[in-house]
């Protein structure tokens, strides 16, 4: 072996040993509008700095103004790959607020319709970590279940992406037997491309060696940095507010929750996969407890909050008074204070709501989990290679429009 | 054994007498008021303690009451203990002159985004805090959003004539 040959650099020619490279906002691989100012040693990352806000819409200040009703549609622009569930917690949370008990087969049909939102917010998640790591098939096995389900949304609710799916009280119209049909379609069909989507990903080589230990964390940091969700139980903390707060009449039903034990992008995409599994029993369950429940109940009897038909409004005093006070705001709303949890398909989805008795929430405050747990990034990258901060962002299952509300 | 809001309450009187004050349970979550000295050491108490271990902080935000005088900002703290599986919430108020808390991040890693977004709309100003710095709203903005002196327009109005955009 020769002796090292050392250059000589003329004094000042290297500044700096890193590079700095702009990740984002609008690169291919962030999946969303964010930015991250990564230090870069060769291929190693040295450090992250992440910027957030591209898409600030500010809607815990426009709630301010709008009547409660209103608020839905805000609701559905956060996780918009899951806003059904969205729209439920927020149905939820004014329920609450305001005592109304929903009928148990309201509950179902809700438990059916977020279950299937959390199975095509998973799909996208795992498909696009496949993406990352060079599969495309499986993505396209999965997205064609996609199609299927906002196929159920639109037969549901007549829209597709920003569902405003339902009502405070109920649904705004009974499921068609179309709906049904397609539910069981998706239930028939769904395992099989997932089944095949799990023999081309789980134990693939390739797959497997770029994400096991990539973007690990341990239990404790990860309820220190405030994970909830499946990021939280791949690190093997079982939290599930479906068990741990019962909403929505989820005590019904029998599932488990999987949970992992690295924290790493391997077992973030093993939960997810398991979850959709137990997602499709929840909705097989649900079905089935339909079936001895009477077929014309889709909402709450409290006529004060919830439309009438259209039919009674023009036939009916009462109707139409009820329908003039809600479509102007005017319901009566009492005062109170509470933080209400759902279980959005990346986390723990809350609302603070605050109210005055007046026609507007008085403050309304959105725990978004991607926000609080995206924190963690600079520490999961840390000494990382880029290929593998890259697949670390897209198994977290970040989406701007949480992120930023 | 199961943790209950008395007995919470009760240990938080028997450590901190009366400096908590406003205690209530409202949709059965506990909720109390304390001084913006004590917020760290509250914190830490429900942190450390062996039965009431509240070692999850599942939000943080800020709110603001114009009306109070001398306690204008709050900022509200929501904690939750895993194997209980209890929730429990707390505010300081401070004034919107001097707005000064101190900072959760030392306990929680979580709080560092959660209080720089309450300092970005409501401007309170985390004391110790690693990164106070702006987070969803643009750098150069001089106010702070959230608080009630900027109302949105509201929607009921009549006085305005606008053809293009009129309603």
């Amino acid at each position: 072996m020769s002796e090292q040959q050392h250059i000589h650099l003329p004094q000042g020619s290297v500044e700096k040993q890193t590079t700095t490279l702009n990740l984002g906002p609008t690169h291919p691989a962030t999946h969303g509008v964010f930015q991250n100012i990564l230090e870069i040693d060769g291929e190693r990352v040295m450090s992250a700095e992440s910027t957030v806000g591209y898409i600030h819409r500010a809607f815990e200040k426009i709630a301010e103004r709008r009547p409660y009703y209103q608020i839905t549609p805000l609701t559905d622009r956060l996780n918009y790959c899951s806003s059904p569930i969205n729209n439920m917690g927020w149905h939820l949370t004014v329920e609450k607020l305001l005592g109304i008990q929903t009928p148990k087969r309201v509950d179902y049909l809700r438990v059916i319709i977020m279950e299937l939102a959390r199975i095509t917010d998973h799909l996208i998640c795992n498909g696009v970590v496949g993406v990352d790591t060079g599969a495309f098939t499986g993505f396209l096995y999965l997205m064609q279940f996609r199609e299927l389900a906002y196929e159920i949304y639109e037969e549901v609710c007549g829209s597709r992406l920003t569902t405003n799916i339902g009502r405070i009280g109920g649904f705004e119209r009974n499921f068609t037997p179309v709906a049904f049909q397609k539910i069981e379609k998706f239930l028939a069909e769904y395992p099989k491309a997932l089944k095949e989507f799990e023999t081309l990903m789980t134990r693939n080589r390739i797959f497997v060696d770029r994400t096991t230990g990539v973007g690990a964390i341990s239990a404790e940091r990860a309820m220190n940095y405030g994970f909830t969700g499946p990021n939280l139980r791949a690190a093997g903390v079982d939290y599930d507010v479906r068990v741990a707060h019962p909403y929505s009449s989820y005590e019904d039903f029998d599932f488990t929750i999987p949970v992992g034990s690295t924290g790493d992008c391997y077992d973030r995409y093993l939960v997810r996969n398991a979850e959709m599994w137990q997602s499709l029993s929840i909705i097989r369950q649900a079905m089935d407890k339909l079936k001895g429940l009477p077929e014309d109940v889709y909402h709450a009897d409290v006529p004060a909050y919830y439309l009438p038909e259209k039919q009674d409004v023009y036939n009916k005093m009462e109707a139409l008074i009820y329908h003039f006070k809600i479509i102007m705001g005017e319901s009566d709303i009492l005062p109170g204070e509470l933080y209400n949890a759902v279980e959005g398909a990346n986390g723990e989805l809350g609302f603070y709501l605050i109210s005055d008795g007046g026609r507007s929430p008085y403050r309304l405050h959105f725990r978004r989990p991607c926000f609080i747990y995206y924190q963690a990034y600079p520490e999961l990258v840390k000494g990382a290679m880029l290929s593998d901060a890259i697949i670390c962002l897209s198994s977290l299952n970040l989406i701007a429009g949480e992120l930023d509300a | 054994m199961s943790l209950t809001n008395d007995y919470i309450k009760q240990r938080l009187v028997e450590k901190f007498g009366e400096a908590l004050t406003n205690f209530e349970e409202s949709f059965g979550v506990l909720s109390f008021a304390a001084p913006a000295a004590l917020n760290l050491k509250v914190m830490q108490f429900l942190y450390d303690d062996e039965e009431l271990q509240f070692r999850f902080l599942t939000d943080l935000t800020a709110v603001h009451y114009p009306h109070q005088v001398d306690a204008e900002l709050a900022v509200v703290y929501h904690l939750y203990n895993f194997r209980e599986k209890v929730r429990l919430r707390f505010k300081v108020f401070v004034p919107v002159a001097a707005p000064q808390v101190f900072t959760a991040t030392k306990l929680f890693e979580s709080a560092n985004w959660m209080e720089r977004e309450s300092y970005d709309f409501f401007g309170v100003d985390f004391v110790g805090h690693p990164n106070l710095k702006r987070i969803l709203n643009v750098d150069e903005m001089t106010y702070f959003p959230m608080r009630k002196e900027f109302p949105l327009e509201d929607q009921s109005r009549i006085d305005k004539d606008d053809e293009m955009f009129g309603r």
